[in-house]
């Protein structure tokens, strides 16, 4: 690891200032980028720790009904405090990692990095949730852009995530027998405006929705409904743990099993 | 009623409370006043010709104290090879080099280039960025049958070949069993990989190297299994340092598995360097560095062929291996194919006819080294394979063909110069199907159908040969090292008793077992008796912990030296009771005249021997200390039969462990406790070879699966409640003790029986064209297979 500064504020606008300076980073619970940091590949020259401050913390129902977790709120908390309001949610959180992982890993830091084997954003993208910054909400659809790739901007942070809370729904995770990150992660939540079908862990370009199971589930939500539907090999992620026949199949079965589980 | 005490009881681990509560004195706790840090610059390519290592920028560096490359080894000798083998023409297997640092070339991603010694470990790290290096990269050589082709490009440019050497055993028999191969009725063939593992022992490696410039005296610390056969390697072969002035302390040590048997390059290193700079070195492997620097363990890719008569007996077996020596040759390396591989390929069987070829080669890899088990993992694999593959093809059941074939006859000499003592394959076999309850498994069947999942069974036996083993048979064999164990048994004035033993506990808990054993003995409390171990400048020269060999080797000179102590004892009881010696007889702590109510107890005894005011002077010496050095006059064989029941999802491939049990003979147990972790151990490393864990390099040499995202390591969820018995006992006949070795047993006899299950669970939905899965048996790898 080479030195670096840090740096604890305790509001929002004290973050987006220390996040101005050339070279400085936002540190959540610092699982992905604390281990980047100490293999040399990640530099920064400032750490802006985003866990002081205390509006990014906690989970809560908004008035119009949305699930709000603050940005930096860790995945334990998550999964104890989500639990009654967004089982399905509560659940992806309480599989991520261990609990080292659970109670430093944090929600914004999750989807920020857009790691394409991890579970949060296909929850987010899965419930059309919407992701909360300083500056600007930004709709699920419009924010994960691809491998690690999303749509925020240098220094922008994310300060809360709202998700509408569904009828049913059920995470699904096929595990990499290694990381335990997502194989094959499918995400399934049916609102009364129609079925959301995410799928992580698969494609090359990252978390992604599955229209046609999407129609076809709105139609009927029952896992007989996705009979005869398949997603294409090409585009999916080949590589040691999975094969992309491998993984498009996975698709298929997780999508099926989210459904029964949801149903 | 269970015993509380001595042979035969299961006390709870003394050491334990210093692991669990965090207080173990590991390697890497020990931090010497004016210590520097060694971070060494390792290959990042597998194969290429190092041009120059500019290190002039780096050595201005804050911090750095001195930057050393292979020309500061030019008159240093290279890592030694501990085992020679003689191959098929007589001719001696192709010995390559095996500098420290690399000279004139790399050979793996991971081969040390330059080691960077600072005030601090990161600035250390931080002058190694600034290392130039002009290497021109080389082809690189992978796959074994390809680097044994002609025109490949050659990991060492000095030798005529990548093959290391092609061994027959029993060259002899070879015309033999290929004529029984031709009047056979049945032939089953199988090719199968045995995968590369990375032994990943809790606690990386670890080395702190010192030296005293008044005295002349080198320190090593590390994380050793035998740190008195590292002061001979290194000492003698690389530094040429007297064994009087080097000392190597390996303490507490996380585990071991093989791994850490062997004298690597980072120990020469600390130890050459606190020399030369007059200041202690340390390094501190990450995880990263453990897996591309420690020896990865099997890596052999086989095929072979089992013959059966009309009547399915076993006629003849033969077997063709390529085994991965890796870049170099690792100490023990050629002996694991070899002698440790073949002559386990009767097994449990009465085979009359075998003959097994090797092929060792060089690569681009990491060196390939002894993993627990060590070539009978491998033997008993591919035999355990073969067998359910023949019993599938010819309709029969599985057990019976084995039990048909079983040797019964003991002594047994096998095709394979080897002597089985003992053994009962029957009664492991009638022990298993009781344990694993075989009548329930219709039932179970059925309830895992109604589920939707597949559910197979799987059984295999395994022999292993521990213990390892005679001197002057492992001498013909090729070993470059006796095989003995040592123990100084110090009786002190109060009663209690040091036992400096050669043996090294990383985790087997000798500390709490050895002390059973005397206490057995002597009659005395076990608390009374404390095991030393891990420190050339405390006991004398043992050859340490691997191949099973603590009990049935270290343990053996333990209790001749107890018996040399109680023949003194005896005299000086027989002194102090004016009794004749002949007499006396040792009993609950006390020493008797035999039909007397006469005694004296072990405490008056042991001070009279330091305080020798009524002493026989003229007959023996003062004092209560025995040394016996303790040679085996064969292997132990230990011996088993193992069940598992698999379920596996047939819409994902996924296979999960629902049962396992384990019937061993182990001959005599002294705690059944630890007996029975070593086994539940050992089966969840063989889980974790056949269903999660395998190392992957890129047709380049690059290291795929080089951390725990792509490596991937058995989890307690992976794993069932375990049923293990080794209430079968046939006592060794040769050592004082019966006992034969529990160490590899699981990981020796479980990955046979997962892969056995899998195929079975898959014949049961009609997938019969599924005839062998390679290991890892991972969730693609299954699906793959069953929609081929
Ligand atoms: C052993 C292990 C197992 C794991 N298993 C899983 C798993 O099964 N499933 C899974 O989904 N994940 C898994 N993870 C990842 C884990 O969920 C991490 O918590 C997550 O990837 C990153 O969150 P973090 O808070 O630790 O972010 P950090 O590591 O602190 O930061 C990651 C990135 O996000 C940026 N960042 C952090 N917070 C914010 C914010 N609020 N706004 C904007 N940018 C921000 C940082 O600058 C950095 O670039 C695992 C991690 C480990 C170490």
């Amino acid at each position: 690891m080479y030195n670096f500064e840090f740096v604890r504020p305790t509001t929002i606008a004290d973050a987006v200032a220390a996040l101005g300076h050339e070279g400085a980073q936002a540190l959540g619970g610092g699982q992905t980028l604390l281990p980047t940091m100490k293999q040399r590949l990640a530099s920064p020259e400032k750490l802006v720790s985003l866990t002081g401050i205390a509006e990014m913390q906690g989970v809560c129902i908004s008035d119009d009904g949305h699930l709000c977790i603050g940005g930096a709120t860790p995945h334990a908390v998550v999964a104890r405090e989500a639990a009654k309001h967004y089982p399905a949610l509560a659940g992806l959180a309480s599989h991520i990692g261990d609990p080292a992982v659970r109670n430093r890993g944090t929600i914004g830091g999750s989807l920020a990095n857009n790691d394409p084997s991890a579970c949060y954003p296909s929850a987010a993208l899965g419930s059309g949730a919407v992701i909360v910054t300083n500056t600007r909400r930004i709709a699920a659809d419009d924010y994960f852009q691809g491998m690690f790739t999303t749509a925020l901007q240098d220094g922008e942070i994310i300060t809360e995530v709202r998700f509408p809370v569904p009828e049913k729904a059920s995470y699904q995770k096929f595990e990499q027998p290694a990381s335990r990150f997502a194989l094959v992660g499918v995400f399934v939540a049916k609102y009364a405006d129609g079925v959301r079908v995410a799928v992580t862990g698969a494609s090359e370009e990252g978390v992604f929705r599955w229209s046609e199971a999407e129609a076809a589930l709105s139609k009927s939500f029952t896992a007989d409904a996705l009979n005869g539907l398949t997603v294409p090999a090409d585009g999916m992620i080949g590589d040691l743990h999975g094969s992309k026949e491998y993984r498009a199949h996975l698709v298929g079965v997780m999508t099926k099993r989210a459904v029964a589980a949801a149903a | 009623m269970p015993k509380d005490h001595g042979i035969g009881a299961s006390p709870k681990r003394r050491e334990d409370l210093r692991f669990l509560t965090g207080n173990g004195n590991y390697t890497d706790d020990i931090n010497l006043y004016g210590q520097t840090y060694v971070h060494f610059l390792r290959s990042d390519v597998a194969h290429g010709r190092l041009n120059k290592v500019d290190t002039a920028a780096a050595a201005a560096m804050p911090g750095v104290v001195r930057i050393f490359t292979g020309a500061d080894f030019a008159g240093v000798g290279g890592l030694p090879c501990g085992w020679q083998v003689t191959d098929k023409h007589g001719q001696p297997m192709q010995e390559p080099g095996h500098p420290v640092l690399a000279q004139g070339k790399v050979r793996h991603v991971g081969d040390p280039i330059a080691a960077i010694v600072a005030e601090t470990y990161e600035q250390a790290r931080d002058a190694a960025e600034a290392i130039v290096l002009d290497i021109e990269e080389l082809p690189a050589v992978i796959d074994m049958k390809a680097a044994v082709k002609d025109g490949a490009p050659k990991v060492h440019d000095e030798l005529t070949s990548n093959l290391c050497y092609d061994w027959g055993f029993v060259e002899e028999n070879k015309a033999a069993v290929d004529e029984a191969f031709k009047s056979a009725a049945h032939v089953t063939t199988l090719e199968l990989v045995n995968n590369r593992l990375v032994a990943n022992p809790m606690e990386p490696r670890v080395a702190v190297g010192d030296y005293n410039r008044s005295t002349d005296e080198s320190t090593l610390y590390t994380t050793s299994q035998n740190p008195h056969v590292i002061r001979l390697l290194m000492g003698a072969f690389v530094l040429g340092i007297p064994e009087h002035k080097l000392r190597v302390v390996a303490p507490d040590v996380g585990g071991g598995f093989g791994t850490k048997i062997f004298h690597y390059a980072e120990e020469a290193f600390c130890t050459f360097a606190a020399r030369q700079l007059k200041r202690p070195v340390k390094w501190t492997s990450t995880r990263s560095e453990a897996f591309m620097s420690d020896a990865h363990g099997r890596d052999h890719v086989t095929k072979i062929e089992l013959a059966l008569d009309k009547d399915n007996n076993f006629t003849a077996l033969r077997t063709e291996t390529y085994a991965n020596m890796g870049a170099y040759l690792s100490t023990f390396a050629p002996s694991v194919p070899t002698w440790l591989h073949g002559t386990l390929m009767a097994g449990n069987y009465r085979t009359p006819l075998i003959y097994v070829n090797v092929k060792a080669v060089f690569t681009n890899t990491v060196p390939v080294d002894a993993y627990r088990g060590a070539g009978r993992p491998e033997a008993t694999y591919q035999l355990e394979r073969v067998i359910d593959k023949a019993a599938r093809e010819l309709g029969v059941d599985p057990i019976k063909l084995r039990r048909q074939n079983f040797i019964t006859q003991f002594p047994y000499a096998t095709p394979v110069a080897v002597e089985y003592d003992t053994g009962d394959y029957v009664a492991t076999m009638d022990k298993l199907e009781q344990i694993a309850d075989l009548s329930g498994f219709a039932a179970r069947r059925k309830a895992s159908e109604a589920k939707g999942k597949l559910r197979g069974l799987g059984v295999n036996c395994y022999i292993e040969a521990c213990g390892i083993a005679p001197s002057n048979l492992v001498g013909q064999l090729g070993a470059r090292a006796g095989l003995y164990e040592s123990a100084t048994v110090r009786v002190n004035a109060t009663g209690s008793i040091s036992v400096m033993t050669g043996s090294h506990s990383h985790g087997q808990g000798h500390e709490t077992a050895f002390p059973q054993v005397i206490a057995e003995m002597l009659g005395i409390d076990e608390s009374m008796i404390e095991i030393v171990h891990g420190d050339t400048a405390k006991g004398p020269m043992g050859m340490g912990t691997y191949g099973s060999r603590s009990l049935a080797v270290g343990g053996s000179a333990m209790v001749r030296a107890t018996e040399k102590i109680i023949n003194k004892a005896k005299k000086i009881a027989a002194h102090l009771m004016e009794a004749s010696d002949a007499d006396i007889e040792v009993k609950d702590g006390k020493f008797h005249v035999a039909g007397t109510d006469k005694s004296v107890a072990w405490g008056d005894v042991t001070l009279a021997a330091y305080v020798p005011h009524n002493y026989p002077l003229e007959d023996i010496e003062p004092g209560l200390e025995e040394t016996a050095f303790y040679d085996p006059s064969n292997f132990t064989y230990p011996s088993g039969a193992y069940c598992c029941e698999v379920e596996v999802d047939p819409d994902t491939g996924r296979v999960t462990i629902e049962r396992f049990s384990a019937a061993d003979d182990f001959g005599n147990i002294i705690n059944p406790m630890i007996v029975s972790g070593q086994v539940h151990g050992g089966i969840g490393q063989g889980i974790g070879q056949a269903l999660l864990e395998g190392c992957v390099y890129d047709d380049n040499g690059q290291l795929l699966t080089g951390s725990y995202m792509d490596y991937a390591m058995p989890r307690a969820s992976d794993v069932p409640f375990y049923t293990v018995d080794h209430s079968c006992v046939t006592p060794c006949t040769h050592n004082p003790l019966g006992v034969k070795g529990c160490g590899e047993a699981g990981a020796i006899g479980s990955p046979p029986a997962v892969v056995n299950a899998v195929i079975d669970a898959l014949h049961s939905a009609g997938k019969t064209h599924v005839t062998h899965i390679d290991m890892p048996l991972s969730p693609n790898r299954v699906w793959a297979a069953m929609n081929a």
